[in-house]
């Protein structure tokens, strides 16, 4: 069972992630977008973590839909609402169970996700955050780390990938040959569960 | 339609200046006289670009006279979170709608029916006809 302990340490560990990564995610971002998606994930995550510091959420639902407000709130960019609400709508479908399963969650963020095709009008293969996310939701139930491989894997399958959404589409074919960044920290999103479930050591990736 | 109670328009840009230009054209085009309440929200609260959920609750909480809410948008994570902010509910006064219309002429046309008196179906219709005009 997932306890509260553990959305803590997803999130947690989602802002490590982050902040390892942000100059990363900033590079593929300033090959087809505005250069900014680095800073303004480890801005939004810091301030996750802070309010989670300080309001002390006690449910697994609750952590998440606090979590996805702050995104909203302090992002700026268009990372923040997308990933607010992948969050927040997550949250929102756990309920205020005090433990959730595998299956549940994985539940949960399936209807997390399908806001967010929603809201940004997405779909699979449009070179979004969604083509690390689908993949990883169908694997969730079953494994954490199958889960997180198979975000890896989708969101390298962006690379040959022309964007169809955001300001990366604009540049049409040129889009092509470069890893979309959203699906980039998406995959970490992903990659940070198995990593607050302990299952993430022994380098078996 | 005594102009009492009148549709606020809110401009959510990723831009600060240009969000604020825009309502400054859209007031001086709109009428001669008193125009309805419109606010400006943009660029990140530190001054960049980019877009506040807080500048635009504020600039919502600013224009909102009990007649609906207009919100224009520009683009990407400008209508994001305005349809974030919307799906939440809570976030944004009661009546406040998303508006989808040029930003710059749909700020005109919105301002000006707004100021007759038009309601919010009739401010929203005026700048999504917006998009038809041609111009070329």
């Amino acid at each position: 069972m997932l306890d509260t302990d553990f959305f803590r340490r997803w999130m947690a560990a989602t802002a490590a992630a982050v902040g390892r990564e942000a100059d990363r995610l900033t590079e593929l971002d300033a090959a087809i977008g505005d250069a900014d998606h680095g800073s303004n994930m480890r801005r939004g995550f810091a301030a996750v973590d802070e309010v989670l510091e300080k309001e002390g959420p006690t449910a697994p639902g609750d952590v998440l839909t606090l979590a996805g407000r702050q995104l909203i709130s302090t992002v700026g960019g268009a990372s923040g609402p997308l990933y607010g609400t992948l969050l927040r709508r997550t949250g929102k479908a756990l309920g205020d169970a005090q433990e959730v399963t595998a299956d549940q969650l994985a539940d949960a963020l399936g209807a997390g996700v399908a806001a967010v095709a929603q809201l940004g009008g997405a779909q699979a293969g449009d070179k979004t955050m969604l083509d690390a996310l689908l993949p990883a939701v169908e694997v969730l139930g079953t494994s954490f780390v199958e889960a997180r491989d198979a975000a890896l894997a989708g969101a390298l399958a962006t690379v040959p990938l022309r964007a169809r959404k955001g300001r990366a589409s604009y540049l049409g074919e040129r889009s092509i040959g470069h890893q979309d960044p959203g699906a980039a920290s998406a995959a970490l999103l992903v990659g940070a569960l198995a990593e607050a479930s302990g299952t993430s050591g022994g380098g078996d990736a | 339609m005594s102009g009492e109670k009148q549709v606020g328009i809110v401009l959510v840009s990723h831009s600060g200046p240009v969000a604020k230009a825009v309502a400054e054209l859209a007031r001086g085009l709109a009428a001669g006289g008193a125009t309805a309440p419109v606010a400006a929200a943009g660029g990140t609260s530190a001054g960049g670009l980019g877009t506040s959920a807080e500048l635009i609750a504020e600039a919502a909480r600013a224009v909102d006279g009990g007649a609906g809410i207009a919100l224009l948008v520009d683009l990407g994570s400008a209508v994001l979170t305005v349809k974030s902010m919307l799906a939440e509910g809570g976030e944004l006064p009661g009546g406040a709608r998303l508006v989808d219309a040029p930003f710059v002429e749909g700020a005109v046309a919105a301002l000006v029916t707004a100021s007759a008196g038009g309601d919010l179906d009739a401010v929203e219709a005026a700048a999504t006809d917006a998009y038809g005009y041609r111009k070329a």
